[in-house]
């Protein structure tokens, strides 16, 4: 690590993330964005969710419909086991660009390509879906190797028992300035832990089991996972997963300071306060 | 809210409607670049030649119990041709169908459905995987391909077998709307690849492909095609129907659905 550059009035320069840091995480974030979004295509050619090997198409566990209105206006509902909630707008029925009202299970402006195209989707999907593993064992094998994994991420066993007061904190949205911003607190080493660790792992073999030829060569993966759909399923539940991290992560980020942030990650270098001069 | 802050309001959402509506458009033509999906393309090409490390020609796709065959097994694309042809056919029991097999072969061969049950046969129960996204479990018996290749005998330059259809999809002037497919010659050999006549213990029905359709293992349901009427063994595809090497590769598809 850099060392850290006085700024003056207390403000300090440090060197917060390194080069192979930030390589991984701007191409894993553009990744998931084309997976994910590739992904909310090819769940429009058959938007129900089932468990087992085979699909019980009387009794999915979940699916999004697209239903008529007695008056004939299409409606959208999504269906989670027992529960139902219109979604028309946005699920099932949507508007397109020119207004026109169309029978979809996911609108255009969140899939990709916009229009419904389940080959291409699939082509984005597979040739991203290399750019995320190949990406994410780079990072991995880096971070093992190198110790940066344990040394950023594991939380030691005060920080865990001291996770109460760092749950308050944190729904406070009392954010670290000052020395302790050098390092990520206890919340964010369990989730990034969960993300890189379990979330992403499980989508690249929640993906897998998918595959006709990899489950004939190693089936034993399908059987681990469910069957077959139950993959599809937790293919679906995982990325859902990933979604509500995202949407915490960019919440925090903003609130933690954007610029700042920002530019922690794309140059390495991070604005601390601190009230002593510079190491 | 003020006055101000109400147009305030409207030009924001003004400005970033338009700024997605211009990310849409700009995706938009990303996405409709040729250039943009040939590149993309590279990824089919790398996943054949890993899972054709990996799995090999010979490694069988999961057989299954009868118990888990599935009760509503959906029948998928075409479920009934509708030229007066097959209908005809169809009406006859499939008596007078012969299945041709040709182009690269020595012996040209036109074979009755008895001739193909009483042909080298299999009966495999198997999870069928739909690239919508479904999975269904059925028991097909059919005659396998291998033993119908050898007894044509395949000369040196086929690398390919096209399978034609009796459906129509799309209504064309140059007959590229009918149903077709291309599968490897490693493909066509393998233990499980047969064309099936019976599903489930019962003649195939119309609405699954009778007389008989592709069964393809290790790869997605579009590749199996139904209501095959011949066989072409080929050197390549380009000059078939669209050039991909199937009605949905001519639409898009991978040609390779291993994946």
């Amino acid at each position: 690590m850099r060392g850290d550059r006085d700024l003056g009035g207390g403000r300090v320069l440090v060197h917060r993330h390194g080069l192979p840091v930030r390589a991984a995480h701007w191409l894993n974030a553009l990744a998931f964005a084309v997976l994910l979004l590739s992904g909310l295509q090819i769940l429009c050619a058959h938007p129900a969710f089932y468990l087992g090997e085979a699909s019980r198409f009387s009794a999915p566990v979940a699916a999004i419909a697209t239903t008529a209105a007695p008056d004939g206006a299409s409606r959208g509902r999504l269906q989670i086991l027992g529960w139902r909630l219109d979604t028309t707008g946005v699920l099932g029925a949507s508007r397109d660009p020119s207004g026109q009202w169309t029978a979809r299970a996911v609108p255009g402006w969140a899939t990709l390509p916009s229009e419904l195209n389940l080959g291409a989707g699939r082509r984005w999907h597979f040739f991203f879906a290399w750019v995320f593993v190949l990406n994410g064992l780079l990072y991995l094998a880096g971070g093992i190797l190198s110790g940066r994994l344990r040394r950023t991420l594991a939380p030691g066993w005060g920080e865990l028992r001291a996770i109460g007061p760092a749950i308050a904190a944190h729904l406070r949205l009392r954010f670290a300035h000052g020395e302790e911003a050098r390092a990520y607190n206890v919340l964010q080493k369990l989730a990034y832990l969960g993300v890189v660790l379990a979330l992403c792992p499980l989508m690249a073999l929640t993906g897998l089991a998918m595959s006709p030829t990899i489950d004939a060569r190693l089936h034993g993966l399908t059987v681990i996972l469910g069957g077959r759909q139950t993959a599809r399923t937790l293919h679906f539940l995982t990325a859902g997963a990933l979604v509500l991290f995202l949407t915490v992560h960019l919440a925090m980020v903003v609130l933690a300071g954007p610029l700042n942030e920002m530019r922690a990650m794309l140059t390495g270098w991070m604005v601390i306060r601190t009230g002593r001069k510079a190491r | 809210m003020t006055p101000s802050g109400q147009s305030r309001r409207r030009w924001l959402g003004a400005a970033s409607a338009s700024l997605l509506g211009a990310g849409a458009a700009g995706c938009d033509q990303v996405t409709r670049s040729p250039a943009v999906n040939r590149t993309l393309g590279a990824a089919e090409t790398l996943n054949r030649r890993l899972q054709g490390l990996l799995a090999g020609s010979r490694t069988l796709a999961r057989e299954y119990p009868a118990s888990a065959i599935s009760p509503d097994f959906r029948a998928n694309g075409t479920t009934a041709p509708d030229s007066d042809a097959y209908r005809a056919l169809a009406a006859d029991g499939f008596r007078t169908w012969r299945l041709e097999i040709g182009g690269l072969v020595r012996r040209p061969l036109s074979l009755s459905l008895d001739e193909l049950r009483a042909a080298p046969g299999r009966t495999q129960i198997t999870r069928h995987d739909c690239v919508e996204g479904w999975s269904g479990v059925a028991g097909w018996t059919g005659a396998r391909l291998g033993p119908l290749l050898e007894r044509a005998g395949l000369l040196p330059q086929a690398r390919y077998i096209a399978l034609f259809c009796a459906d129509t999809l799309e209504l064309t002037l140059d007959g590229t709307g009918d149903y077709y497919e291309t599968i490897s010659i490693a493909d066509a050999f393998h233990e499980q690849t047969i064309l099936a006549y019976a599903m489930n213990g019962a003649a195939l029905p119309v609405p699954h492909g009778a007389p008989v359709r592709l069964r393809l293992e290790r790869q997605l349901g579009y590749k199996m095609a139904k209501y095959v009427m011949r066989l072409e063994a080929v050197a390549d595809f380009a000059h078939l129907g669209r050039g991909q090497g199937g009605y949905w590769e001519d639409r898009g598809y991978q040609w390779y659905a291993g994946i």
